[in-house]
This record gives C-alpha cells, sequence and structure tokens, in this order.
C-alpha cells in the first residue's frame, strides 16, 4: 500500500532528480526498490559527475602542476577550475581551497599545523613568519564538543598527547544541542585564556542539530583561538558563506555531497594558511630543494604535496555545478537553499511520522527548528543492528552503530542507534518505507 | 526475503532467554571485548578445573546475533574439554567465515549450525564471532596462568 500525499511546499521533484542517479534505478535483496537512507555517510552521484570524471580522463588527463605539455595544461586549468567553482560556492577565495583526500585529512592537516609548529619550535627550527600562533605550551587547552565526529575529536586528543595540551568539551542537554550555559561544561565554563582552539561540527552527523557556530566563534576569538568547523553535515546540504560562518577553517568531504570518493576540502583563512608548516611533504609542495634544508611553496600548494586527484576535484566541481542547478518544484528556491528546503520538509514528515510510533525513541532535537536531515532513533527491544538488517533485507539502507560518535553515544546512554539521513533524491515515499520496515522489525521480534 | 535464514528459531529462542548469563566467581580469566563498529561490548569469564571448562559466564549488551552466539557458547563448551572447546571453536571461525559456502557439521557445532545463515551477512558475521573470539582469548589466558612460570 503506498500512502498519497498532498503537495509539501519546498520539495524538490524527487521522480526528476533521482533519474539522474543511475544507482537508484537498481533493486536489492530480492527486488526491493532501493532506499537509499545513508546519506550522511556518503552520497550517490549523478550522471554528470561521473561523465565529468570519465571526459577528464579520457581527453585531458596528465599530472597536475608538472610538465609543460598541452594535456598538463588543460589538467591544471580543469583541476584549477574545480577549485574556483568550490570556492564560490562557500564565498571563499580560491586561494583559500586545500584539496585534500577527505575531510579527516582535512582536520588532520589543521591539527597537525599545531603538532608540527610545537615540535619545530622547540627545536628552534625554521617555522612560517606568524607560526607562533600554532606552538602549543603544556597547559594549554583545546576546546571540542561531546558530539563530535571522531574526525573531529580523535585528531585533537593526538595534538593533546603530543604538546602537553589539554582537551576540554563543551556538554549537550537531553535534546542534543550544545549546552552553552551550564555552569561546568557550557561555552564559557570551558572557555579561557589558555583556550588556543575551539573545533566543532556544524551539524551532528547523529543528531542533525546545527549548532551556533557564530556564537560560539565571537566568544572563541574573544580569548584569542582559532575556530576550526567540521562542515561535512552542512555543506552539502545548506547555502554556507565562510564570511557569515565566522570560522577560521571549515572541512569537508566531496563523497558526501553528490561528488566522487577521494576528495576533500579544507578551507583557512589564507594569512593563517600562510603561518601553517606543512602537513604531508614532498614534490609539488616545495619552493627551493636542496641537500641541507627546503623551504615551501605558498598555500594552497603548500598543503598539497604530490600528484593530486585531478578527476575527483573536476568530479567535485561537477558536483556543485549539479547542486546549484536544483530548483524546487514550485520554483521558488535553487541551489543550496532548495536542498535545505527539501530536507527540511523530509525532516518534518520523519520526525512527525516516527514519534506517533509506539516504542520509537527519538535522539536529537524533535522539531526542525536548527536541525537538519538526519533522523537517529532507538526502537525499544531491538538492537540497531537487528533494526537495520530487517530495514536492509526490504531495500531501505540506512546506517546503525554509533556512527563515528561514540562518546555521543555514551553521553545519551545509548549503546547504538539506527539513523537515517536525506538527500536531493529522497521523497516523502522513502519515509514511508523506513516506517513500514521499523514497524516489521517490530513485529519481527514481537516487541509490538 | 533471507531473514528467516539469518534469524532461525534457534538463535531468536537464546536471544530472548540466554542461557548462563552473568557473571559468576570463581573464575580462571576475564576479558572484555568490544565490535568497534558498533560498539558491542562483551565480558566474559572462563573456570577451568584441569582441562575441562566448568564454567563460562558473560556479560554486555548488543544485537541478537552476538547475544544469542554467546548463549550458544555457553551452552555447547560448559562440561567439555578445553581442546573440544577450541576445536568447536575453529568449526565456528570456519563457518563464519566461509560466506554461506562451507557445509556445518552439526555433530561438531550443535546449536550453533542455526548461525550458518548468517556467513552470508559479512557485516554480521563480527557480532557471531564475538562471543567465541572472547572466550578463546579468555581460555588462553586462563591456560597461561595456570601452567607453571618456567625459569630462564
Ligand atoms: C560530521 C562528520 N565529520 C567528519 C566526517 C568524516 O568524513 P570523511 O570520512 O569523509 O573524512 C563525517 C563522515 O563520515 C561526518 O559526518
Amino acid at each position: 500500500m503506498t500512502a498519497v500525499h498532498a503537495p509539501v511546499s519546498g520539495l524538490l521533484d524527487v521522480e526528476r532528480v533521482a533519474a539522474d542517479f543511475p544507482i537508484l534505478s537498481r533493486t536489492v535483496r530480492g527486488g526491493n526498490r532501493l532506499v537509499y537512507l545513508d546519506s550522511g555517510a556518503t552520497s550517490q552521484k549523478p550522471v554528470s559527475v561521473l561523465d565529468a570524471e570519465r571526459d577528464f580522463y579520457t581527453r585531458h588527463n596528465a599530472a597536475v602542476h608538472r610538465g609543460a605539455h598541452l594535456l598538463a595544461e588543460e589538467a591544471t586549468d580543469a583541476y584549477e577550475a574545480a577549485r574556483a567553482t568550490i570556492a564560490a560556492l562557500i564565498g571563499a577565495e580560491t586561494r583559500e581551497l586545500v584539496f585534500t583526500k577527505n575531510a579527516t585529512e582535512a582536520l588532520n592537516l589543521v591539527s597537525y599545523a599545531f603538532s608540527n609548529a610545537t615540535a619545530k619550535a622547540q627545536h628552534g627550527r625554521p617555522l612560517p613568519s606568524g607560526a607562533e600562533r600554532f606552538v602549543l605550551r603544556p597547559g594549554d587547552e583545546i576546546v571540542v564538543t561531546e558530539m563530535e565526529h571522531h574526525a573531529n575529536l580523535v585528531p585533537w586528543q593526538e595534538v593533546c598527547d603530543k604538546t602537553g595540551a589539554v582537551l576540554r568539551w563543551i556538554g549537550i542537554d537531553d535534546q542534543g544541542r550544545l549546552d552553552l550555559d551550564h555552569p561546568e561544561h557550557g561555552l564559557h565554563a570551558v572557555l579561557g585564556e589558555r583556550t588556543r582552539v575551539v573545533a566543532l561540527a556544524h551539524q551532528s552527523n547523529v543528531l542533525g542539530t546545527v549548532t551556533p557556530v557564530r556564537v560560539v566563534a565571537d566568544a572563541a576569538h574573544a580569548v584569542g583561538a582559532l575556530v576550526v568547523v567540521d562542515a561535512c553535515q552542512s555543506v552539502p546540504h545548506m547555502p554556507i558563506d565562510v564570511a557569515d560562518l565566522g570560522a577560521d577553517y571549515i572541512a569537508f568531504s566531496g563523497h558526501k555531497m553528490l561528488g566522487p570518493s577521494g576528495i576533500g576540502v579544507l578551507w583557512g583563512r589564507y594569512d593563517l594558511l600562510e603561518a601553517m608548516p606543512p602537513f604531508l611533504t614532498g614534490g609539488s609542495m616545495i619552493e627551493v630543494v636542496r641537500m641541507e634544508g627546503s623551504t615551501f611553496a605558498p598555500p594552497p600548494q603548500r598543503f598539497e604535496a604530490g600528484v593530486p586527484m585531478a578527476a575527483q576535484a573536476v568530479g567535485l566541481g561537477a558536483a556543485v555545478d549539479y547542486l546549484q542547478a536544483l530548483t524546487s518544484a514550485d520554483g521558488s528556491l535553487s541551489g543550496l537553499a532548495a536542498v535545505a528546503a527539501h530536507e527540511h520538509a523530509l525532516t518534518a514528515y520523519a520526525l512527525g511520522s516516527l514519534a506517533e510510533m509506539p516504542g520509537v525513541r527519538l535522539i536529537g532535537p524533535a522539531d526542525t527548528t536548527s536541525r537538519g536531515a538526519a533522523v537517529s532513533f532507538v526502537v525499544e527491544g531491538i538492537h540497531a543492528h537487528d533494526v537495520g538488517q530487517v530495514l536492509d533485507d526490504r531495500g531501505v539502507e540506512v546506517r546503525v552503530g554509533h556512527h563515528c560518535a561514540w562518546p555521543l553515544h555514551r553521553r545519551l546512554g545509548v549503546a547504538a542507534s539506527t539513523r537515517a539521513t536525506f538527500y536531493v533524491y529522497n521523497g516523502l515515499r522513502d519515509v514511508d518505507d523506513l516506517v513500514a520496515g521499523v514497524r516489521h522489525a517490530q513485529s519481527f521480534f514481537g516487541v509490538a | 526475503m533471507d531473514l528467516e535464514s539469518l534469524y532461525q528459531e534457534i538463535i531468536l529462542d537464546h536471544y530472548k532467554r540466554p542461557r548462563g548469563r552473568g557473571l559468576r566467581e570463581p573464575f580462571d580469566a576475564e576479558v572484555h571485548h568490544v565490535n568497534p563498529t558498533c560498539g558491542d561490548e562483551l565480558t566474559l569469564r572462563v573456570t577451568l578445573d584441569g582441562d575441562v571448562i566448568t564454567d563460562i559466564s558473560y556479560d554486555g549488551q548488543g544485537c541478537s546475533i552476538s547475544q544469542a552466539s554467546a548463549s550458544v557458547l555457553h551452552e555447547q563448551l560448559v562440561g567439555e574439554t578445553v581442546a573440544t572447546g577450541l576445536a568447536t571453536t575453529d568449526a565456528f571461525v570456519t563457518l563464519m567465515q566461509g560466506r554461506g559456502r562451507v557445509e556445518p557439521d552439526e555433530d561438531v557445532l550443535g546449536d550453533a549450525v542455526a548461525f550458518a545463515g548468517v556467513a552470508k551477512y559479512p557485516a554480521r558475521v563480527k557480532c557471531a564471532l564475538l562471543g567465541w573470539m572472547a572466550w578463546k582469548d579468555a581460555v588462553s589466558q586462563a591456560v597461561a596462568s595456570e601452567t607453571p612460570e618456567v625459569a630462564p
């Protein structure tokens, strides 16, 4: 039985969008329609992205920024054009954008600037001018939040272990929002004159919570700290302008925004990038190399050692073009604003449907205020793995476990949760299939 | 479609009525194993009398497959010799890693044959093995601590 839905405003024309994604027409597990609700882990790719990568390899392939032949020129142009497209998406200058393998590498690139600068300073070795900002002393503090993905937590723990800095964190309330006013683990309780870095997610990959980055960033800047934002779950889903956001760095992954795997982005304020020692070293990132020592290229090249992932960059550029060309079905919105409105409508529908189900407990904000399209929940009496298995058997693909946010799950008193995430190719019907699947799991395991 | 072959009655029964669950004293070795992909945890104790397994007690939280598997482990191995227990474990591991192409031997595995369907779901194999890997670890510690230290 398929529910018939009255028109919901803000939605994209899902059937038309889904037709651009070849994988969505395949069937799974015995002929079931594929209902892909795991875009928070990685998104599917439209044909235009696949074509862009293929076209690069079939016509322009060469090593970027090396060699002077025609193909090298074309490949370099394509790679740099992608950089400009992606920079424009987030309101950044092109030279402020560094390509990495993924967001994890981008966050490590920043965290290593601190441990590398600290190590070099201890030995009196040369550092770029301005690098004192990255030198940590024992007792300096790095602040994260309790809802971070491991990618924006473990690198900072490592920096602390290498430098003697101390990790502190902002807690969350039971609704899964940052508990900024808490007397012990609120923003002002945790920030102090020793705070050197504040690293936080813009949108939680588990709870969907959108954090008040501007508020946190202003407070962090007031004590002289740098602000690193994990924008993995925001750049793909909403309009972002780095000037408005107030961060000093943002990191995101191409594969979560319709782009290929193997490409991520670090955006950083140029003066900060210039002051940072390199992360990975080798070819392409140098200025002059002598046996006695080397000097390094200016950013972004300083942080792009080795032959880069040119085809993936081109693919990500095509993904950005695709996202920007989307319009809502009623023509009222376009680009990332249309994406955000679409996801907002789906999230509202999913939260409403799941909240009505006996034995289902949502984790994360119960309404759509400052909340994105990650919907996580616990089904009483059924482990998330088993919920996921029953859903998978019906073609509904969700994520189960702790979603690389183990401390967050511990804080919420949940061992593992089931997470559905929505993107441009999901419709109301997918939410219905999710709900029907959860109901089936309850009857299969005899808990409802 | 394949749900019933994965979740055999025996598995669901062990999940709902776990045998031998709870940590007991005395014991010769205790281990704590986790499945880092999903956060499932198991604490397991082994008690030996000579080379006979007199108890396997356990506690933890996890999915139906991991919990039922620990329960079956308890039922199959308590009262057996360590050598038989390890042979059963080897057979179980072979079955689990066989991608559904290994013919299970019920004489060796007992109720553990019910997990044959799990082998077709690579993501769940770790769940089924959690308890067995914990027991293998615990028994090797227990045996090592019983063996008198040989002076160098
Ligand atoms: C919030 C958040 N941060 C960081 C990451 C890490 O991204 P990647 O694995 O692409 O480096 C992810 C996704 O896995 C995420 O959702």
